[in-house]
């Protein structure tokens, strides 16, 4: 079926405990887009991305990656999580990047990129040798090889994560919040490479402050407000043509810094 | 000169006089320590996964197992395991039954460690373990074992040292390791002092190799860094 959507997440709802953090979220994602979710802070943002990598269990509606229910399966009108070793081969056709990079700090970044490869693809040291140093070159950082991450600046540790991830030749990628954590002038060199990966045709969903890169990059854009999609469109409808009050004010806070920059765009 | 040393009654004679069962205790004391470590490790590690990541009951019973091992005074254990068993008709060699009660008390130490090292490594590395599709055993291997085996090092070489100092206790059901040696030459030659010391000094020389090692495997994982 050629009209599948990617990622097609219906009603989905997320607890924690007696808080209600998704209340029914329906999104599509499909092949080759950008989608990018914007809200305040606590909106659900990261747990909503979280749900899609199986990170955390949703506990009502369904995701669904190419078709196929994600984490879930429902047999006999029951719902039941999937065995351990499904759960991981379904998070192996998502990749993530995290706000934190995560680099696993005993291995090289080559090793790093590696890792999956080779123990979760199959693939064997020199060939899992060679993607590794593709996508190093990729992100720029093909002499860092046998850096380890305590040796590297935080945005060259963001970009062998997007490499660890982007090697694993995911459907889909997830980006949380991934320079939040960086230094202003490093900032600009991650935003490139996803930049860059967005154009090669890459479908991606991420949480992102970085409007003006939001709303360059972007094919869709989501408005979260309090676990609910509050409204979402083509960029420029979103940025321009704010429905809500809750909108225009989450905007307004960024007109404040970039507000020349948006409004030209 | 050499000649007064080597006479009957000077300590360098009677210590070579006494060298084969001397040496004989000294294996004994290896034997057993290094018996002891390779059981506590192996059976702390994966107590430790039982205690870190296992279903509630057997996260329960790893947790009953650690609390009541470290309750026990090791002598007891030794004595129990020992003695006690042969009530029940189960009959071990003194030495086996040393080493399974050091190693069982050890086990206990290895594994609240092991769990302490886990907790230690910081969340996102298991949760960008699982993102690149690992299944839970590798993500232990290569992910989560490698960083908390760092951490596990420090209070690991305290086990061993308290392994090899414990293994004096397994004289007290016969096992003629360094301690009951060396007390068997002194019943001959009364040298209480000489013989003392020569036993203080061999056990000073083995826990010093151990925590060298302890330091040279640190050294080894000085690259993990956050
Ligand atoms: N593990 C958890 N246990 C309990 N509550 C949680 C947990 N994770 C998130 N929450 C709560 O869920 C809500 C949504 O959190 P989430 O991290 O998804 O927000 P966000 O939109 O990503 O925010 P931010 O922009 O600050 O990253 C918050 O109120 C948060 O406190
Ligand atoms: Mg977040």
């Amino acid at each position: 079926m050629k009209d599948t959507p990617l990622l097609q997440a219906r009603a989905v709802h997320k607890s924690f405990g007696e808080i209600e953090v998704l209340k029914g979220i329906d999104l599509t994602v499909r092949q080759g887009q950008v989608v990018s979710l914007i809200g305040a802070s606590g909106s659900g943002k990261t747990t909503f991305l979280r749900c899609v990598n199986l990170l955390e269990e949703h506990d009502g509606g369904e995701i669904l990656l190419d078709g196929d229910p994600i984490g879930y399966q429902v047999a006999g009108g029951k719902r039941r999580r999937l065995s351990e070793t499904r759960i991981s081969a379904q998070r192996a056709r998502i990749g993530m990047v995290f706000q934190q990079f995560n680099l696993f700090p005993h291995l090289t970044a080559g090793e790093n990129v590696m890792l999956g490869l080779t123990k979760v693809l199959g693939q064997g040291k020199a060939e899992a040798r060679e993607t590794a140093e593709h996508w190093l070159r990729r992100v720029g950082l093909a002499e860092r090889r046998d850096h380890y991450p305590y040796q590297l600046s935080g945005g060259q540790q963001q970009r062998v994560a997007i490499a660890r991830a982007v090697a694993m030749q995911p459907r889909l990628l997830l980006f949380d919040e991934v320079t939040s954590a960086l230094d202003p002038e490093l900032v600009a060199e991650v935003l490139g490479v996803m930049q860059a990966l967005a154009e090669s045709g890459m479908t991606m969903l991420l949480v992102s402050h970085e409007m003006l890169f939001v709303r360059e990059v972007s094919h869709h854009v989501v408005f979260l407000d309090q676990g609910r999609i509050a409204q979402q469109g083509r960029p420029a409808e979103v940025f321009d043509n704010p429905e809500s009050e809750r909108l225009r004010s989450f905007l307004g806070r960024f007109h404040g810094l970039f507000g020349k920059a948006l409004e030209r765009s | 000169m050499l000649a007064s040393w080597m006479t009957p009654g000077s300590f360098l004679f009677e210590a070579w006089q006494a060298r084969e069962g001397l040496l004989a205790g000294l294996g004994v004391t290896l034997l057993s320590s290094l018996f002891s470590i390779v059981i506590a490790t192996l059976c702390g590690i994966a107590m430790g996964v039982a205690l870190s990541f296992g279903w509630w009951w057997l996260r329960l019973l790893a947790r009953l197992y650690v609390d009541l091992m470290r309750g026990i005074p090791v002598l007891v254990l030794i004595l129990f395991t020992y003695y006690g068993l042969a009530l029940f008709g189960i009959n071990i060699a003194a030495f086996w039954a040393g080493v399974i009660a050091l190693g069982a008390f050890a086990t206990a130490h290895v594994a609240e460690n092991f769990r302490g090292a886990v907790e230690s490594v910081p969340a996102g590395q298991m949760e960008a373990a699982k993102a690149i599709g690992l299944t839970f055993p590798r993500r232990l291997w290569y992910v989560i074992l490698p960083q908390a085996f760092r951490r596990m090092l420090p209070p690991w070489v305290n086990t061993g040292l308290e392994i090899v100092k414990g293994t004096t206790l397994l004289s007290i059901i016969g096992v003629v390791e360094l301690l009951l040696a060396s007390q068997q030459v002194m019943a001959r030659n009364y040298m209480i002092v000489d013989f003392y010391l020569l036993a203080l000094v061999a056990y000073l020389i083995i826990n010093f190799a151990i925590a060298q090692l302890g330091g040279l495997l640190e050294r080894r994982f000085s690259y993990l860094r956050y």
